[in-house]
């Protein structure tokens, strides 16, 4: 039985399907360490990505065209991610509460939205897998990495990008000294609130390209609660991977290889209780952030609004 | 400070009357028979809430509107609010208040007692606590489990079958026990492999874990709750035969769908309303069965079935029917 798992079919199965179900985790927790190295914690990525993901939905259903409703999923993902910003930079909310607020709008507008606008169970035809010629063809590596779909892509490249964003441009260094020291970076001429506004956004921007992946590429269909708690295994995995984008990326892919994994074990018909097997991402990322923790500090303002003072 | 406190406790004020003014007062006439129901999900999930919804309006257009009414709540995932649900439902009067989730259990137990004179049927489960006013009702999905396991299997060429279960309890276990033992007895050795998602609502693990079954070698796949939709996108673009349960999935993948085996609750509420009317409120316990016509086997006749294959599921059903096939339930 376990030999059975060791071999290169379900290997690749198991790697392909991991690569697979990272990608809403790497858009959502990508976003969201803009937001919290700039000091914002936002708990409501689950909202935005269901909105995104029923804005991405929708506008592929009416106009057939997935690129239209990844444009939608953008642009209700910053809507709510401008709205995110006003409530928790300018008004200054309790970040913990106001996500939460973030979170239940979306989830009950979204379900609303699909209620009322389709209410049905519909599947869409969204971004199929593309075909890299020769990439492609690679036996083993290519079955794994190179059959995926363009958000899948996205989400990767968003690694080395986000990475070179918040530590080689000046951008970046203006993100880190807001949410380290706000007071220093006002002193010095950096718009806090600009900045924030514009990690915010981005987050938002992100989470509804996270939820649109969901609906409108991998699962092609939307239901209530679709991402189903992603959107806070995101804001887990900022903290998880120490606020840097490839921790970020070692997290998203420790949790989705061991879901997949475990999806793995339980076909082939190894023993294991569904009811554990099911809990073994979740235990064995706890596992790790205990062992790994305390080597990365959070940003000192984060949760923390800047006034300023005098 | 003092000004922003008294308008906000006017606002208060103003909200609280709102919201008890509203909400279904659930008619006036005397003989209307008014039924409230809460479900766990959306009543068009083509799956456990829709079979129920699709009931109760099913019974609307028999009896008429203005014999009968029904209001609900769904989408209700969160036990608390379901709780909150009916309580309020029962607090406004209906005859009859359908916990239509077996997690509402609890709940029921605390509120039924409070209201002697108000029906309350619970599913899917066969428990009615010992109060006199609860009903239970639940399903035997095992049976059209099986049928859907020996079409499964007899259609399979490469020896595999899968199943995308969500949590492994209630009727959902029923079904996959009663589907891989369906598989068995028709084709001897034949694999049929299961995993449980560990959720009623997690597309995106459904639609992961059909993918796994289809790159296991899957040629032929079943699965049951709301989740099954992600399982059935994959299915479809697979070209891998699919069975449904709860209600008739056909609609989602018209090529792809062989068969559903379908809830008709009418069957069960149709004795309980009796009952009720004749002035017993609970102490009952109903079973949907094939044999009292409450589960039903509805064919797709998009998909090709060869013939001999709807013989032996016609088969299959009769047996079940008189009794000379007993579907194996695993520990």
């Amino acid at each position: 039985m376990l030999d059975e798992l060791f071999t290169i079919p379900v290997i690749v199965g198991i790697l392909a399907s991991g690569i697979r179900l990272a990608t809403p985790y790497l858009y959502a927790s990508i976003g969201e360490t803009f937001g919290q190295r700039s000091g914002m914690l936002n708990l409501g990525v689950e909202g935005i990505m269901l909105m995104g993901a029923f804005s991405g939905f929708y506008a592929v259903l009416l106009t057939n065209n997935f690129w239209f409703g990844l444009l939608a999923a953008i642009i209700v993902g910053g809507l709510m991610g401008l709205a995110t910003a006003f409530i928790n930079v300018t008004l200054q909310a309790n970040q913990g509460i106001s996500g939460i607020g973030i979170f239940l709008f979306g989830l009950g507008m979204s379900d609303l939205l699909f209620q009322k606008l389709v209410n049905n169970v519909e599947t869409v035809s969204g971004f199929q897998e593309i075909y890299i010629p020769f990439l492609s063809d690679i036996p083993v590596i290519g079955e794994i990495f190179f059959n995926q779909n363009i958000l899948v892509y996205g989400a990767y490249l968003l690694v080395p990008l986000s990475w070179f964003v918040l530590n080689k441009t000046t951008l970046g260094l203006k993100i880190q000294a807001v949410g380290e020291n706000p007071a220093a970076a006002d002193t010095l001429g950096v718009s806090v609130t600009g900045v924030r506004y514009f990690t915010v956004i981005t987050g938002g921007v992100l989470a509804g390209i996270a939820g649109a992946s969901l609906s409108i590429a991998l699962l092609n269909v939307f239901q209530q609660n679709l991402t189903n708690g992603i959107g806070f295994i995101a804001v887990a995995l900022v903290y998880f991977g120490g606020w840097r984008p490839l921790g970020v990326l070692a997290g998203s892919l420790l949790f989705s290889m061991i879901n997949s994994l475990q999806i793995w074990v339980q076909v082939i018909g190894i023993p294991i209780p569904s009811d554990i097997a099911v809990m073994l991402p979740y235990i064995l990322t706890i596992l790790v952030l205990v062992i790994s923790s305390g080597r990365f500090r959070q940003p000192s303002a984060l949760t923390k609004p800047y006034e300023r003072s005098g | 400070m003092k000004k922003v406190v008294g308008l906000n406790i006017l606002l208060l004020l103003a909200l609280l009357l709102a919201a008890c003014g509203g909400g279904t007062t659930g008619g006036g006439d005397e003989g209307q028979f008014k039924v409230a129901v809460v479900m766990p999900s959306p009543i068009n999930d083509l799956a456990f809430s829709q079979s129920m919804y699709d009931a109760l309006t099913t019974i609307q257009g028999e009896k008429g509107e203005e014999n009968f009414e029904f209001a609900y709540s769904d989408s209700m995932f969160v036990v608390d609010d379901a709780a909150a649900a009916l309580r309020d439902y029962a607090s406004q009067g209906y005859d009859l208040i359908i916990a239509h989730g077996s997690q509402y259990g609890a709940s029921l137990q605390e509120i039924a007692p409070d209201f002697p004179e108000t029906s309350f049927a619970w599913g899917t489960a066969g428990d009615t606590f010992g109060i006199p006013n609860v009903f239970a009702y639940e399903a035997f999905s095992q049976e059209g489990g099986y049928v859907n396991g020996v079409m499964a299997s007899a259609l399979s060429e490469s020896g595999t079958v899968g199943v995308v279960g969500p949590i492994e309890v209630g009727d959902a276990k029923l079904y996959v026990d009663g589907f891989a033992d369906g598989a068995e007895a028709t084709v001897p050795g034949i694999e049929v492999n299961i995993n449980y998602i560990g959720s009623f609502s997690d597309v995106a693990m459904a639609s992961e874990a059909a993918q796994t079954h289809v790159a296991a070698g899957a040629d032929s796949l079943t699965g049951t709750a709301q989740m099954v939709v992600g399982a059935i996108g994959v299915a479809e673009e697979a070209g891998v035969p699919w069975f449904g349960t709860q209600a008739n999935q056909s609609s989602l993948a018209p090529d792809i769908v062989v068969a559903s085996q379908v809830y008709d609750w009418t069957v069960v509420l149709d004795e309980i309303i009796n009952l009720i009317n004749d002035g017993t409120l609970g102490g009952e316990a109903y079973v949907l069965t094939l044999e009292n016509g409450g589960l039903l086997i509805e064919y797709n006749d998009g998909f090709d079935l060869p013939a001999e294959i709807k013989d032996m599921a016609e088969a299959a059903i009769k047996g079940i029917k008189d009794g000379s096939i007993q579907v194996e339930i695993a520990e």
